[in-house]
């Protein structure tokens, strides 16, 4: 693939030897390669294993857990689980009414965007596998300790009434096990809808840091944003709580940051802040959660990811 | 032969909707499809992710990714 860029800079494009230009083109088109195979490649094995982890199955799991132990597998199960914001809601509900905790439920709720398939590519392309791991363990952890203090708070009182006066109409559930083959058929089209999606942000984020990569100084923001400035982390998440993003179309601006010389505790809260707490996820759950539950949420959320940021900065 | 499609009206929801009138057209059937927007009725009807297909009283479908129009025939012709 090196190989690849470097003769199309050269012999394709016949760009001068080692000048900035092709330097940066040719970063481009060895990391969008890379990361695009590396991102379908994730994706689809995520997506079969997904398969095998329906809503309705963890719901299943997570009623006769109790609590902790129940906020560890809620948390992986959260990521394991398919679904999209929208789903947030019914989600809530049924897992209320199958009698799993409150904070049980939040755990699982809050690992699902915290851990995303698409960062998880793209940190992992971009800064290695070690970053890419901590980013997990970081986004598993606040979901499991997020979840238990919610939990601990006796929140009940904070969800609206009718969320427990709900009688479900006890349907059949008539969803064949899929074969195999139907697995890969549905993860195969998973993925191109995925890729459809992002294609685009990732190009993006690839081009600003071919470009930074090969113009501006790698210290430019390290002055102002370095793991030494203490107020670098609250300043990313305040920064990070009012934008909403997917994981995809924040990571540009995550690579340009951390390409200025941004530390990597202080980015990866800015990230966190802006894919877990996102203004219109709140608005639904609002349909189920009075103001003051959402206000612990959010509360919660911002000092987790505000001391995960902290912790990153000193161990790296 | 009754048809519940469940989802907010979120573009998946939508394209479901759409989806499964088509299967119906091309089934050949005169069933009506109902939809179901409201989040406590969906709830209720135990559909966890959305979009849900429910026909006869079975739910037959819910949640990402979508199947496909070939495969919602499936799911309807196997209740005729």
């Amino acid at each position: 693939m090196k190989s690849f860029a470097h003769y199309v800079v050269y012999s394709v494009l016949n760009l001068q030897e080692g000048s900035r230009l092709a330097d940066a083109v040719e970063f481009f088109i060895y990391d969008t390669i890379k990361i695009f195979f590396l991102l379908a490649l994730i994706i689809f094995v995520i997506s079969i294993l997904r398969s095998y982890f329906p809503p309705e199955r963890t719901k299943r799991i997570l009623s006769h857990k109790k609590e902790f132990i129940g906020n560890i597998l809620a948390a992986f199960l959260g990521v394991a689980t398919p679904f999209c914001s929208c789903s947030a809601v019914p989600l809530f509900i049924g897992f209320v009414e199958a009698g799993i905790p409150i904070g049980v439920t939040f755990s699982f709720l809050i690992a699902s965007p915290m851990v995303n398939e698409v960062a998880v590519v793209l940190l992992w392309g971009m800064f290695g596998w070690k970053i890419a791991l901590l980013y997990i363990a970081a986004g598993l952890s606040i979901a499991i300790i997020g979840g238990i203090i919610i939990g601990k708070l006796k929140v009940e009182k904070w969800v609206e009434e009718y969320v427990f006066k709900i009688q479900s109409l006890q349907i059949q559930q008539d969803t064949a096990r899929q074969q195999f083959r139907e697995r890969l058929v549905s993860a195969r089209a998973g993925t191109v809808d995925i890729l459809k999606r992002v294609w685009l942000f990732v190009v993006i984020a690839i081009g600003i840091g071919g470009f930074i990569h090969g113009y501006v100084p790698q210290d430019f923001l390290a002055r102002y944003a370095g793991a030494d400035n203490p107020f670098a982390v609250p300043v990313a998440v305040a920064m990070g709580v009012p934008l909403y993003s997917n994981a995809a179309g924040v990571i540009p601006i995550v690579y340009a940051l951390m390409e200025k010389g941004m530390s990597l505790g202080s980015v990866l809260a800015f990230m966190m802040a802006v894919t877990a707490l996102s203004l219109p996820e709140m608005i639904i759950l609002r349909k189920v959660l009075k103001l003051q539950l959402i206000g612990v949420f959010v509360g919660i959320m911002t000092m987790a990811i505000i001391a995960v940021g902290y912790l990153f900065n000193m161990i790296l | 032969m009754e048809i519940k499609v469940l989802g907010p009206g979120c573009a998946n929801c939508q394209t479901m909707e759409e989806m499964t009138k088509t299967a119906v057209q091309e089934l050949g059937l005169s069933a009506s499809v109902e939809k179901v927007t409201d989040i406590a009725e969906i709830a209720r009807h135990g559909i966890l992710t959305t979009p849900g297909l429910i026909v006869n009283g079975k739910i037959k479908h819910s949640g990402k990714p979508l199947p496909t129009l070939e495969k919602v025939k499936e799911l309807i012709g196997s209740e005729v």
